[in-house]
């Protein structure tokens, strides 16, 4: 029997969570849209660089959708699924279009058309863009979308409201979800016929990362707690050019190199020469002496890994931990068109970059993991079947995840600008697919028993009860800031067997800390303190599971790079990574799935590395 | 190569130990407002949500009395998302991108207050709802027909583009209307943000549709001549959004709507 009135609940509202809000309301679905902040200031606004696609101009010197197919398995090393990127780079430029026709202001060249620009891992412009600040315009596009519906009566959004658990009946199907009201305290239940994650990645797991504060994976972690498996989760990007700071690490986007910027330091170790009176044949352009054909525009994970070793080897500015980012010999032309990253580094920083390098260093940027999804080829694999329901869904039926937090499309690396394309193509894409479940779910949501919510809303406000109540003697953020030290240090450029197992036996002692804690606010009004202290539970978990996968995946894959065993190995780990969780026993397992490659075999990936 | 070695902002040199943060505090929306005091271990480079951080693992006030941790908004920390917004040493700004040594008094203090012309939920940490709802009743989005592929989006020329995109950089955070004498609780003027974007909307080859229904908003009561020119808007604005511009324009395009209804008597 169909369901005469669904519902579907979107949590995040960030590019994904909105596409596919916007989609859904479009197709006469009523939405309930949840986010930890006003969702016109979801992490998205800090994307910058820009959005991939095929053009009419890259198109007419040989560029194609396949071959921003085959780039993205490339950069990837092969470990992405190849039917849903094939779908996703052939939809690209229509996506395009239409963020043109709601009005983005991309930049135009001299007759009005969108302009391009280069970007890594690509030897074409196919990269369309708004100034640096290619999120922010994308994602307030969309907002106004939603906007329009939330007008209609179509989208109702539940604005600082945080994602707690989900609710799964007795069948395992998920119903709905509990959430929690950031001001007034108050937890409740809400039902839906399907619920599509929409939440981001998980930086704060790292401490300093260039994501926002609110991406603390913790939403994905309680999914991953209720039963969902994640995917590829100790696949995470470490973006090379970022500002550190004592708060958090600041992108400077890939679209300063895209421009022109090269990357150098002094030849000579140590020299303490002011950058500009260092003359051109002093300088060390790296990346362009050792990657002739993608110069500054490898992959983030070469660039990453380069940085840090030239670093490693006293070449680092003043012999630390920078290298020079420098856009100041470019045209003004080139120069404006990066005014919105400049300008950060100039409000940070201080400095003026228009005149003199940028210092910089690499900083974690980006999950390629997240929650495990599967979908429905076509039958010759070349893309997915459109609006069938099992599209991005989670092992657990009902249960969607969209955007990062879904870990298709990017394999072990991903590309510049492949982001924004993957946010916006998951919720345009999968819309249809999460409506149609909706309308043919076998037992709507509104008839299953209350009983099923007001468990998990008890269990929620029990878990909170203790959490306030707890007299322990650790302080919750400097458990974070070990847990995201450690992380740092043990799991990202470079990894290596023997450091990693240390760092699993320093999260089990602050999983055993974290179990006596102590909150400093334990009110019943905007407490910011309970929030990030349950959080810091789940990062506590999902740190673990980044870990261990980490650890047992013995080869080097992209951003997953092992000191231990620095070659690809495809006869053992051409293949997904799945990790479940077991609360009763608290423990995590790992099982593997093969990759199938129907489309493109892998090759060799060395970006013509010169000795290589 | 030029020799040109421009620091934008030449740091102060600090020769201090502690920040001095004197924070205006209310526990909830109906409650009296109260000032605490923290000091907080100096580090160049701080900014002022580093020391909020701070505060919050450690939230003891200079009389050693242990507090609640202080409630404010913030999410990207690079001044793009706007939640962070706050009256820092009396002027309106990002918490994110106000860095100590720029923002620090002679006396070695930091004042945070909430801004004022919200309705305060916690701490620093406001309700600033309004302005979304103003976006919804200008009617802020561009009426497409659909997220079907029908095609490419109307050209445009790079000059239209650049104030667009210099308009659509507004990130809703609020410093224009704390800054606005005209803009307040009691009063009902929409605020120059809600105008910066009618221009934006207005602008667009689709978006025009609704400009009769956007200039309609704008001629009502609270609309554009409740803008009092004192032009404090476009001095707060951490985005240089060009509001007065804006203003100006809408206006214009106000005064032509209102001939024209008058003439046609159609709204």
């Amino acid at each position: 029997m169909a369901n005469n009135k669904p519902r579907v609940i979107v949590v995040g509202g960030g590019l994904a969570g909105l596409s596919a809000s916007v989609r859904i309301a479009e197709a006469g679905v009523a939405v309930d849209l949840f986010s930890m902040v006003p969702v016109k200031r979801s992490h998205s606004v800090c994307a910058q660089g820009g959005i991939n696609a095929c053009n009419e101009v890259a198109r007419q010197q040989g560029y194609s959708e396949w071959m921003h197919f085959d780039e993205t398995l490339y950069g990837g090393d092969f470990l992405n699924h190849q039917p849903p990127v094939y779908e996703m780079t052939h939809w690209a430029p229509k996506i395009i279009d239409l963020l043109d026709r709601m009005g983005v202001p991309f930049n135009r060249t001299s007759e009005g058309q969108r302009d391009l620009r280069m970007f890594g891992g690509s030897l074409f412009k196919r990269t369309h863009f708004a100034g640096a600040t290619t999120g922010q315009q994308l994602l307030y596009a969309l907002d106004e979308q939603a906007r329009r519906y939330e007008d209609e009566g179509k989208i109702n959004k539940y604005e600082f409201w945080e994602f707690l658990w989900p609710v799964l009946d007795e069948t395992g199907t998920c119903k709905g979800i509990v959430a929690q009201d950031m001001r007034t305290m108050q937890i409740r239940s809400f039902r839906a016929d399907a619920v599509v994650m929409a939440t981001g990645g998980p930086g704060l797991i790292f401490g300093k990362s260039t994501m926002s504060v609110i991406c603390n994976g913790g939403a994905a972690a309680r999914c991953y707690q209720a039963g969902a498996w994640l995917g590829n989760p100790e696949f995470i990007q470490v973006h090379p050019t970022a500002i550190p700071g004592e708060d958090k690490c600041r992108l400077m986007s890939e679209s300063a190199r895209g421009e022109g910027g090269r990357v150098w330091v002094p030849r000579k170790k140590g020299d303490d020469r002011h950058p500009n009176d260092i003359p051109e044949n002093e300088r060390y352009y790296f990346l362009e002496e050792r990657y002739p054909k993608y110069g500054n525009l490898v992959p983030r994970d070469i660039a990453t890994r380069e940085i840090f070793n030239m670093c490693q080897q006293g070449y680092g500015v003043g012999g630390g931990r920078m290298v020079y980012l420098d856009v100041s010999h470019l045209p003004m032309a080139n120069k404006k068109k990066l005014a919105g990253i400049l300008e950060i580094y100039e409000k940070f920083v201080g400095d003026n970059p228009y005149e003199m390098p940028m210092k910089i260093f690499p900083a974690v940027h980006y999950s390629m993991g997240g929650l495990y999804t599967r979908y429905t080829p076509k039958p010759d694999n070349k893309g997915l079947v459109l609006g069938d329901p099992g599209n991005m869904m989670t092992n657990i039926p009902g249960l969607y995840a969209l955007g990062e937090v879904n870990y298709q499309y990017h394999g072990a690396t991903r590309l510049g600008a492949n982001a924004l394309l993957n946010c916006i193509f998951d919720g345009l894409f999968c819309g249809l697919g999460i409506v149609n479940y909706a309308r043919e779910v076998a037992k709507p949501a509104s008839e299953v028993s209350a009983g099923v919510y007001d468990n998990i809303v008890k269990q929620e406000e029990e878990k909170a009860r203790k959490l306030i109540e707890a007299k322990g003697e650790n302080n919750p953020y400097l458990i974070h800031e070990r847990l995201g030290n450690e992380l740092t240090d043990c799991c990202t450029v470079v990894r290596e067997e023997k450091r990693m197992l240390q760092g699993y036996d320093v999260l089990r002692e602050l999983k055993q800390q974290y179990k006596s804690i102590r909150l400093s606010d334990t009110g019943a009004w905007t407490n910011q303190n309970l929030s990030f202290s349950r959080a810091l539970g789940d990062m506590l978990i999902y740190g673990e599971a980044i870990l261990k996968t980490a650890i047992e995946r013995k080869e080097s894959r992209g951003s997953h790079y092992r000191t231990d065993y620095p070659e690809r190995d495809d006869v053992n780990f051409l293949k997904t990574t799945i990790s479940k969780y077991d609360p009763a026993t608290d423990t995590h397992t790992t099982v593997y799935e093969d990759v199938p490659t129907p489309l493109v075999q892998p090759r060799p990936r060395t970006y013509g590395k010169v000795d290589a | 190569m030029t020799a040109t070695h421009t620091a934008t902002k030449p740091a102060k040199k600090l020769n201090i130990k502690t920040i001095r943060f004197k924070i205006k505090r209310q526990d909830g929306p109906e409650t009296q407002a109260y000032w605490n005091e923290f000091d907080v271990p100096y580090k160049p480079n701080l900014n002022v949500i580093g020391c909020l951080n701070w505060i919050a693992a450690n939230p003891r006030t200079v009389s050693g009395q242990d507090v609640t941790p202080v409630t404010w908004e913030c999410s990207c920390l690079e001044e793009i998302c706007g939640a962070c917004t706050m009256v820092i040493n009396g002027r309106v700004r990002q918490s994110c991108s106000a860095l100590v040594d720029e923002v620090i008094t002679p006396e070695g203090e930091i004042t945070l207050e909430p801004m004022s012309k919200f309705p305060v939920v916690r701490d620093l940490m406001v309700n600033r709802q309004r302005m979304f709802d103003a976006l919804r009743r200008i009617k802020g989005w561009v009426p497409i027909d659909g997220t079907y592929a029908l095609g490419a989006g109307p050209r445009e020329s790079q000059e239209q583009q650049d104030l667009r995109y210099r308009l659509s950089k507004c990130m809703t955070c609020g410093c224009c209307l704390e800054a606005c004498p005209q803009y307040g609780p009691s009063q009902e003027f929409i605020g120059p943000q809600a105008i910066g974007q009618t221009l934006y909307f207005n602008m667009h080859e689709t978006g025009k549709r609704l400009k009769d229904q956007r200039l309609n908003v704008m001629e009502e009561s609270g609309g554009i001549s409740d803008c009092g020119n004192a032009q404090n808007c476009v001095k707060v604005c951490p985005k240089e959004v060009p509001l007065t511009d804006a203003i100006g324009a809408i206006g214009r395009q106000t005064t032509v709507h209102a001939i024209k209804t008058f003439f046609t008597g159609k709204k």
